[in-house]
């Protein structure tokens, strides 16, 4: 069996900026969904949902250890705080959106 | 020589605007050795070289006097060493500001020592190429300056000479917790491991609260208790850069394996490659293990040799960025706000020839990075919020006219007119040799 979560029930994520590019880091709370938020929270998942801000190069780094994924999105913030018009110009917001998306986890006897 | 014992070391500002309250209670109760002030965001200092340029009395960092005169009293008192970023692009007279207050304040033997050196202006010319792939000339807008990012080499001298006070301009924001680390254990200039672990350890630390539970709250998944009150880090660093994190008793806030990971790839892009003027820093390898409560061990970082140049950030004048903005509420409150863009645009366009893009966000329906996507429905309380970044100070006065003429002459119920005019600067990234950029220190007595 298996349900779709928002990203947020099962993982944790923070935004940072570096001129006109937006990192991204999330972390699973649950080791054992690393493994699908890997196959679902790809770069192409990304530019499915938000294609419309994120047209430049994503490259996604991943570490097991830390149960995490850090997503560095080339030229994704508008032309970055220098001079996107945008109010959030160093992309804050990004994680939050982010961790609204939805991914299909498994329901396993005696787990949520 | 070198020391075998732990080196307590705090932050006391992570970004320019951040409390002061925190960093007071850290120097008075914290038992630190150091604490370290980073005041100087990515653009900052563009602003503090047009401030100088304006008066050759001011472009320090504008809360200086604030802080120096809350902190001094227990930093002194405790010997508790001050370094900080807030000469910005005038660090003798930072220097000379802080001695002026810590003589007010009774206080005597002190060191202040500054760096200078980060200001490489006169190394930057028209061909100077950018890694954005064009010149300096090519990017078409008035130069204000260049900056190269000092590494923790240029505090070295200031620390030997046992400074209580050191203020820098630009310095890679982990080298100025590298500095003291590497002067206290005694690392060598090519001990990667060291001050790969260091680096680890100053990217952590750099931003204050973002590791103790600023900038993580999210009520139902991640609840903070105290944020009001948000309690500032402290690094427990052993002699081979292994440290725990932590904060003092009874503050606000949370350390613990969430705030620390997130923190640790805050603004990083491979983690395999954290490249600093010091070492070219791993962070794959970091172990990131709970201690106890608010005490998280950090371990295992790893590192390479330095990058052999500097990286600069060159900044272009970048106009005015003007805002303004209307509220609308109750019944088709979304409807009117959005008839009252259609007119600003139109009017921008026919009265006042605007060619600069000009932004309409209706807040309270979507705003930030969430126009990507559709919200369905139509919200009854919404605020127009027109930006547009412009080359005079006029054509910024013109956004703003237009938007408060709503009032009359727009559509029914517009009302909380404000507007803002924001000298604007616009910074490239391009590479310096390392030969040509040289730190200097002075040193002042109190």
């Amino acid at each position: 069996m298996s349900r779709l979560v928002l990203l947020r029930e099962i993982a944790h994520a923070r935004s940072g900026d570096k001129g006109n590019c937006s990192n991204v880091c999330v972390f699973v709370y649950d080791s054992n969904h690393y493994v699908v938020v890997a196959e679902q929270l790809t770069a192409e998942y990304l530019k499915r949902n938000f294609g419309a801000l994120l047209t430049g190069e994503i490259t996604r780094y991943e570490l097991p250890r830390l149960n995490g994924f850090n997503f560095v999105m080339q030229n994704a913030l508008e032309g970055g705080v220098n001079e996107s018009l945008n109010l959030d110009g160093h992309g804050k917001s990004w994680s939050s959106l982010i961790l609204g998306l939805e991914i299909e986890i498994c329901i396993f006897e005696g787990t949520v | 020589m070198a020391r075998t014992d732990t080196f307590r070391i705090g932050t006391g500002a992570g970004f320019s605007a951040d409390r002061l309250d925190p960093a007071v209670d850290l120097v008075e109760r914290g038992g630190l050795d150091a604490i370290v002030f980073e005041c100087l965001g990515e653009r900052t200092l563009a602003f503090a070289y047009r401030d100088r340029a304006a008066d050759p009395n001011y472009g320090y960092t504008p809360l200086l006097e604030r802080r120096m005169r809350a902190i001094l009293p227990a930093a002194i008192a405790n010997r508790v060493r001050i370094v900080t970023n807030m000469g910005a692009a005038n660090a003798p007279r930072a220097a000379k500001i802080t001695r002026d207050i810590a003589r007010q304040l009774g206080l005597t033997g002190i060191h202040i020592a500054y760096v200078e050196g980060d200001d490489v202006s006169q190394g930057v010319g028209p061909d100077t190429p950018l890694w954005e792939g064009m010149t300096v000339r090519e990017v078409g807008r008035g130069f204000i300056g260049a900056h190269a990012y000092l590494g923790a080499d240029a505090l070295m001298p200031a620390l030997e000479a046992d400074a209580q006070v050191i203020i820098t301009g630009r310095v890679a924001d982990p080298s100025l917790f590298v500095a003291p680390l590497r002067h206290h254990f005694g690392w060598s200039g090519d001990d990667w491991q060291s001050l790969g672990a260091g680096t680890v350890v100053g990217h952590l630390m750099e931003c204050a609260g973002q590791i103790t539970g600023g900038y993580f709250a999210d009520p139902g998944c991640k609840d903070v208790d105290g944020l009001a009150r948000l309690g500032f880090p402290i690094a427990e660093v052993q002699p081979d850069g292994r440290a725990c994190i932590t904060k003092l008793d009874g503050t606000g806030g949370i350390v613990d394996e969430r705030t620390v990971k997130e923190q640790l790839l805050y603004e990083v892009h491979d983690p395999s490659r954290y490249i600093t003027p010091d070492v070219c820093a791993d962070f794959t390898s970091v172990r990131i293990e709970t201690l106890a409560r608010d005490r998280i061990g950090i371990s295992g970082a790893g590192g390479t040799a330095a990058p052999d140049s500097y990286k600069l950030t060159v900044a272009f004048d970048g106009g005015y960025l003007a805002e303004a903005g209307v509220s609308y509420a109750g019944p088709a409150a979304q409807a009117r706000a959005e008839l009252a863009g259609r007119i600003v645009e139109e009017r921008m366009h026919t009265v006042h020839a605007s060619n600069s893009p000009l932004r309409v966000d209706i807040i309270g329906a979507a705003s930030l990075h969430a126009t990507t996507r559709r919200y369905h429905d139509e919200a009854e309380d919404v605020r127009l919020h027109c930006v547009q970044r412009v080359t005079t100070a006029e054509q910024a006065e013109s956004l703003l006219w237009e938007v408060e003429s709503l009032l009359c002459c727009g559509p029914a119920g517009g009302g909380g007119y404000r507007g803002s005019i924001t000298p604007s600067v616009v910074t490239h990234s391009a590479s310096m040799a390392r030969e040509n950029v040289t730190a200097r220190t002075e040193i002042i007595c109190v």
